[in-house]
């Protein structure tokens, strides 16, 4: 493959321009979802087609970029997204947070907070938060259109009817700045108290379904509940096994077939960088030798 | 059978809803034309017809799904009296949730099918602001009890529920936020006769018990006898005769309607 084969980062410069038009618009409008002319792009649909459109619209050559599935660097989908912007821009890719100046992100928000300047890509499988509820699109635009947002509450309501509380732990329903209700794709709701207040710009771009929507850096993101079930961001009631956080967000990984398992931190960067400080978890090891104990 | 002390006493105040010379047209086809009638607070009018005699039409055109053609409809909301054709969508919305309601013939079509009873009931409340749990579940609950519902059946989806209940659980639905007119389009069609009776008490007992203004659409005169003040009977899209229930059913002037009132089948 030659170096003259792509544009830089893939897209070319009117499709660019396209989709820039449409964050900007996203910007203005924070929580509204802008549509946009999503391209083919060579991954499948679900593997972050809009992400990847909205992070190569928004790459400069003197960019860094970071990008992480789940939390993790090192997973398939971060993997590859990585290689491709590698091979068709050429910059430079990093797994710390704070040295990225872009993070494309599947489903998390890095532990570290972000800081001004940073930005933030989603990507977004399913963009309108109310579609479970109403299959039609022309009547869920008539709803944000008139801030017709009792449903997501009827949602929330069969949660407690069903569960005794309110039982979805992802893709939490948010309103912004007062407005418009917003899916923040389907990161933990752990995770929803940093979208408000963010230092970073955080862009959400969904291919397959040709939306693109943003929360601008310090804007008031608020996730829906009611006043006797108030919101509550949840984890895992564990400290992660190789670092001993007990802040962060935890993956449980099954290590046998005998009920034994782990908890460790979804995000990698952060526990690695904890370990690199000296901090050791229940099952971990000193970095040095790199390995858990069994 | 009709309470006429009542429907005087409340014809002194100012009518709820006022139309005038409301007009539909389907192309070159009439809907409904040059229709004008006064709905008064407390008070219930029928409109009954043959199929095809634009009585749905015009409901639809009341209750703001479909826009005339011509003519006014003007309801008198809490800020004074408004021509709802004119206002704007979000607004007409708004009274479609507070104001009115709309029972449909097909529960299906007024019911959220994947949402439990008792969410079904609590969607009006949310959709106004209510954002208490508790408060929602208890008021849901207290609905389907006085549409004769057990409150054990809060948490099951209306598929699981007969079409009658279907339809008191649309009612309820619809009469959570005390609306103050209700539109009703074939309230009690597709129901066994037994159904359709308790349908009505139920219903009769409500419209007096909450001083309800309705309109309801129907074919069927015994619906019009039993909840109607008023009667208007409509034909080819006009109204060929109009008066008090009882008066229009005992003594029918207008052929069209000697034809239906004689044409009802005894037992």
């Amino acid at each position: 493959m030659s170096d003259q084969a792509y544009n830089f980062a893939y897209l070319d410069e009117d499709t660019k321009r396209m989709i820039r038009r449409a964050i900007l618009k996203g910007v203005a409008i924070p929580g509204y979802q802008v549509p946009f002319a999503s391209r083919e792009m060579p991954m499948p649909y679900g593997w972050g087609t809009g992400g990847v459109q909205v992070t190569a619209a928004c790459l400069t050559p003197d960019d860094v970029l970071k990008v992480i599935d789940q939390g993790a660097d090192d997973t398939t989908n971060a993997v590859s997204i990585r290689k491709f912007f590698v091979a068709t821009a050429g910059v430079a890719v990093t797994e710390a947070t704070d040295q990225a100046t872009i993070i494309q992100t599947r489903h998390r928000i890095p532990e570290a907070a972000l800081t001004a300047g940073q930005i933030l890509v989603y990507q977004v499988p399913i963009p309108e938060p109310l579609r479970f509820l109403e299959p039609r699109e022309t009547e869920t635009r008539k709803l944000h259109e008139l801030e017709e947002y009792g449903l997501m509450h009827v949602k929330l309501y069969e949660d407690i009817a069903k569960h005794g509380q309110i039982a979805t732990s992802y893709a939490y329903p948010v309103r912004v700045e007062g407005r418009y209700v917003m899916d923040p794709s389907p990161i933990p709701k752990f995770d929803n108290p940093k979208l408000s207040g963010n230092a970073a710009l955080q862009l959400f771009g969904a291919g397959r379904e040709q939306r693109i929507y943003a929360v601008p850096p310090f804007t008031h993101v608020v996730s829906l509940d009611f006043d006797d079930h108030p919101f509550s961001p949840s984890k895992a009631n564990h400290a992660c096994d190789l670092c001993a956080s007990d802040t962060s967000y935890l993956d449980e990984v099954i290590t046998d077939d005998e009920g034994g398992r782990m908890f460790v931190c979804s995000d990698t960067d952060y526990c690695a960088s904890r370990r690199a400080g000296g901090h050791v978890g229940a099952l971990g090891a000193p970095l040095a030798t790199g390995k858990a104990v069994q | 059978m009709t309470d006429l002390s009542h429907t005087f006493a409340a014809a002194a105040d100012k009518p709820l809803l006022q139309v005038k010379n409301l007009t539909k047209r389907y192309g070159a086809r009439i809907g409904c034309a040059d229709i004008s009638f006064d709905v008064y607070p407390g008070e219930v009018v029928g409109i009954v017809g043959e199929s095809g005699s634009g009585k749905s039409t015009l409901l639809s055109c009341l209750a703001g799904h479909l826009r005339p053609d011509q003519g006014e409809v003007i309801f008198e909301t809490a800020q004074g009296a408004r021509d709802t054709v004119l206002m704007g969508e979000a607004e007409r919305r708004r009274l479609a949730r507070t104001d009115w309601a709309y029972v449909h013939q097909n529960p299906r079509d007024g019911l959220r099918m994947g949402v439990s009873a008792g969410g079904n009931v609590g969607e009006r409340l949310m959709a106004i602001g209510a954002r208490h749990y508790g408060g929602i579940r208890d008021k849901a609950i207290d609905w389907l009890g006085r549409v004769e519902i057990d409150a054990g059946r809060v948490d099951d989806r209306p598929s699981a529920f007969s079409g009658g209940m279907q339809q008191r659980l649309q009612i309820a639905r619809n009469l959570v936020t005390a609306p103050r007119l209700v539109f009703m389009d074939e309230p009690t069609g597709g129901l066994d006769v037994s159904v359709q009776a308790r349908l009505l008490d139920l219903l009769r007992g409500l419209v007096r018990e909450m001083g309800l203004s309705a309109i309801i659409v129907t074919h069927d005169l015994a619906v019009v006898r039993l909840l109607a003040d008023r009667l208007m009977v409509m034909k080819g899209g006009h109204v060929v005769e109009a008066g008090l229930t009882d008066q229009v059913l005992d003594d029918p002037q207008h052929e069209y309607t000697q034809l239906l009132v004689s044409s009802v089948l005894q037992v």
